[in-house]
């Protein structure tokens, strides 16, 4: 029997004029993901996307599982060939799926005929392989609203496709339309979170890294890279950039008052970022700040980082409480990364009472006593750059 | 950039020697010591030699050595093994506060199951005193188990009194001594020591990691944790890593302990001297410790900022506080040493391979550290 996988398209049928190229850029970024699995031929109709293996030694079931990350897909599920015959459909509803049929308890067939000339009507094909399957499994029942297993039948020009219940996809848009913005990455929980969340709007990512040694090691920035090599898994390509960030902290403890030390931070990594994004076309800045989370990132603490930042900052974990971001961390597989309990640039030098309420003003002020512009030029003229791929 | 390594607490060089054993028994003698034919034999006889080797060395038999994987299976199998095995005449194990996390681990998953486990307080340099260890242990005591010497701080434990205290108190305890930070530094006998059950890891002893030993008593009983083929009397199954095993032998052939303790003795000597003239630094080892091990404060300095910086300038030391984020060294805690003490910490650990250099060039980058990043802690 002949497998191949069918992957339903998600969002982009919105896309109206542009739908064809988003999913040309869908098809792409499925065939890269797959193409070191061996060689497959793509093709797509009626918002489905079909895969078909081109040898048999293929190892269907890991190709398969490699399109959970990939952006742009609703569903996917793997699916047998047979002829556009009655019987033929039968028996390979049969063979193809006794395994599930015999376990499962309830069942109903769904048909879609894209072949409108096939001789018989959907509901039809759907009546006629559904009397059969009760035949051959007496113990499963048909339930229409919610049964254990949905058979699907589908009617193409030139075979049938039979398959079972579907695995839901990634969602999202897919990447690679040419949209890039700068995400900030400590080494934390939620950084990783949001930059997963951009990247599922089809956002490609720039990550940016703020260094202090020797107050953080070669390993907090080495748990970055893994960080960023899961998200990675999602978004594709990501190009990290690693900013000597030592200077800057410790000009900041020398010369400001210490409660407003974390917020004129974070201003300075607002700003080296908004550059970085320049120079590499970035169109906006992503954080992974959730409102009230810290005490920099309460409302008045988050309108002080923001003021004077030209770019969109999108904040996609602004409304969650800290379990909702775990859970998306757990399944991307950054938790387990994110824990590990090395220094980072948030971490040290951290105010024993920091400002909750701070005035921008009073920043402002603190902040004349530093040679800003000198300090970021010489970050941004020592910048490391490290693919992640 | 000349390197300076003073963690020898965490793991030692390979000697050359031993290097070399490892390799020739993995590329000529790497038959199954428990296979009949003649490559089988030759493994065999290289893995007896190092048993001969040990067992000499602490005054043992050559049946009374179990090769494991390292310390922690060692210490795994005696205190899972004894209590497995006498569960039946007690439920009480006698232990201290400042174990490493292999004993005090097991011992916390022991009390999960329903035994009652003691954890003696040390004072603050990390000592414990005869009269502790005897009014703990009691008839429902089935096991002893404490370390020789501590790794974060050098202390010894009164562990050649032990025998003594569950004498006199007429307990049926299993006595274990975990010689891990002890063994290849001062003498670990078995007269002296009078345990059952004696753990030491080769990978502080200049051979190579994966491979340690249990001391066993041929009147102590204990039940395996492991199951499988009929090696070492079905005590500790399993293939003997016989190329660890024999490297392991050659390195304690090369033991000198009387001179090595009195270059490093000399050696801690001079850092605690030069230590002492540094404003702030506090010493938290004690005189009366091991001289391999000295743990100290610097009171103003982040223990992970100083080790970073030292590491830059290819000085590797260790922070006694065991990572950043608040995690601090339940040791130093229990020890009863102040906070920024603890998150401040450094432990230098030294090996018969350093030299007075070393101590100069730790010094001078300690000092350079202290001037650039006083206040991080």
């Amino acid at each position: 029997m002949k497998e191949i996988i069918l992957v339903k398209i998600g969002e982009i049928v919105l896309k109206g004029l542009n739908r064809r190229n988003f999913e040309i850029q869908l098809i792409k970024n499925i065939k890269k993901k797959i193409s070191k699995l061996g060689s497959f031929s793509l093709s797509i109709s009626q918002s489905t996307i079909t895969i078909m293996p081109e040898n048999d030694n293929i190892d269907l079931d890991e190709a398969t599982e490699s399109l959970s990350t990939i952006f742009g897909i609703a569903n996917y599920s793997k699916a047998a060939i047979c002829k556009k015959e009655l019987d033929d459909i039968k028996n390979t509803t049969h063979q193809y799926l006794k395994d599930t049929l015999s376990t499962v308890k309830t069942f109903k067939v769904e048909t879609k005929r894209a072949d409108k000339k096939f001789a018989l009507k959907s509901p039809e094909i759907s009546k006629e392989v559904g009397s059969y399957i009760s035949e051959k499994f007496p113990n499963l029942s048909v339930n229409v609203n919610n049964p254990d297993i949905v058979v699907n039948i589908e009617i193409r020009d030139n075979h049938a496709f039979v398959r079972g219940n579907s695995t839901s996809g990634a969602g999202g848009v897919p990447i690679g339309m040419g949209i890039k913005a700068v995400s900030l990455i400590s080494g934390g929980i939620d950084s990783p979170v949001a930059s997963y969340m951009m990247a599922k709007r089809g956002v490609e990512l720039i990550a940016v890294h703020f260094a202090s040694p020797p107050y953080t090691s070669i390993r907090a920035k080495e748990k970055v890279e893994r960080l960023v090599k899961k998200v990675s898994q999602y978004s594709g390509k990501v190009t990290l950039v690693i900013v000597p960030f030592t200077n800057i902290q410790e000009q900041i403890r020398e010369n400001c008052r210490e409660e407003y030390f974390t917020i004129i931070m974070r201003r300075f990594m607002m700003k080296i970022s908004e550059s970085i994004a320049q120079r590499y076309g970035g169109l906006a800045l992503i954080t992974g700040e959730s409102l009230g989370q810290v005490a920099s990132q309460t409302l008045e603490a988050i309108f002080c980082t923001n003021a004077g930042i030209n770019l969109p900052i999108f904040r996609p974990l602004i409304g969650m409480d800290k379990e909702e971001i775990i859970s998306i961390a757990r399944k991307i597989d950054t938790f387990k990364i994110s824990i590990e309990p090395y220094e980072d640039c948030c971490t040290i030098f951290t105010p024993k009472h920091p400002k909750t309420k701070p005035h921008l003003e009073d920043i402002l002020a603190e902040e004349q006593k530093l040679e800003a512009d000198a300090l970021i030029g010489s970050a941004l003229d020592n910048l490391e750059e490290i693919i992640v791929d | 950039m000349r390197e300076v390594y003073l963690d020898n607490s965490a793991t030692t060089k390979v000697s050359e020697k031993a290097a070399k054993k490892a390799t020739e028994m993995m590329e000529k003698i790497f038959g199954n010591p428990s296979s009949l034919h003649q490559k089988g034999f030759e493994a065999q006889k290289e893995v007896e030699k190092a048993k001969e080797i040990i067992a000499k060395e602490i005054g043992a038999d050559t049946d009374e050595i179990y090769f494991t994987s390292g310390g922690t299976e060692a210490n795994n199998l005696a205190i899972l093994g004894a209590v497995n095995a006498m569960r039946r005449k007690g439920n009480k194990i006698v232990t201290s506060a400042i174990e490493h996390s292999s004993v005090y681990e097991t011992c916390r998953y022991l009390e999960s199951t329903g035994i009652q486990v003691v954890y003696l307080k040390s004072d603050i340099t990390g000592r414990i005193s005869k009269n502790q260890i005897l009014s703990a242990i009691d008839e429902k005591t089935i096991l002893v188990t404490m370390m020789m010497v501590n790794n974060e701080i050098g202390s010894i434990l009164p562990v050649d009194q032990i025998r003594n205290c569950i004498e006199q108190k007429k307990s049926p305890a299993i006595f274990h001594v975990d010689a891990v930070q002890a063994f290849g530094k001062i003498p670990v006998k078995v007269s002296k020591l009078k345990a059952d059950l004696i753990s030491a890891s080769a990978h502080k002893v200049h051979a190579p990691k994966g491979c340690g030993f249990l001391y066993k008593s041929k009147n102590t009983r204990i039940a395996p944790i492991f199951f499988g083929g009929e090696q070492q009397g079905k005590v500790r199954p399993g293939t003997e890593a016989a190329s660890l095993i024999a490297a392991f032998g050659e390195a304690v052939s090369e033991f000198n302990l009387s001179e090595n303790y009195g270059k490093v003795s000399n050696l801690r000597d001079y850092l605690m001297e030069e230590l002492g003239k540094i404003e702030g630094v506090t010493i938290n080892s004690s005189r009366d410790g091991i001289p391999y091990v000295v743990n100290f404060s610097t009171g103003k300095v982040k223990a992970e900022t100083m080790l970073n910086f030292l590491s830059s300038k290819g000085i590797y030391v260790s922070g006694g506080s065991a990572c950043a984020k608040g995690k601090k060294s339940r040791v130093l805690k229990n020890i009863g040493l102040l906070d920024e003490k603890i998150t401040s910490s450094i432990r230098v650990s030294f090996s018969k391979y350093n030299s007075k250099q070393d101590i100069d060039d730790l010094i001078k980058y300690l000092k350079e550290g202290l001037s650039s990043f006083s206040g991080s802690n």
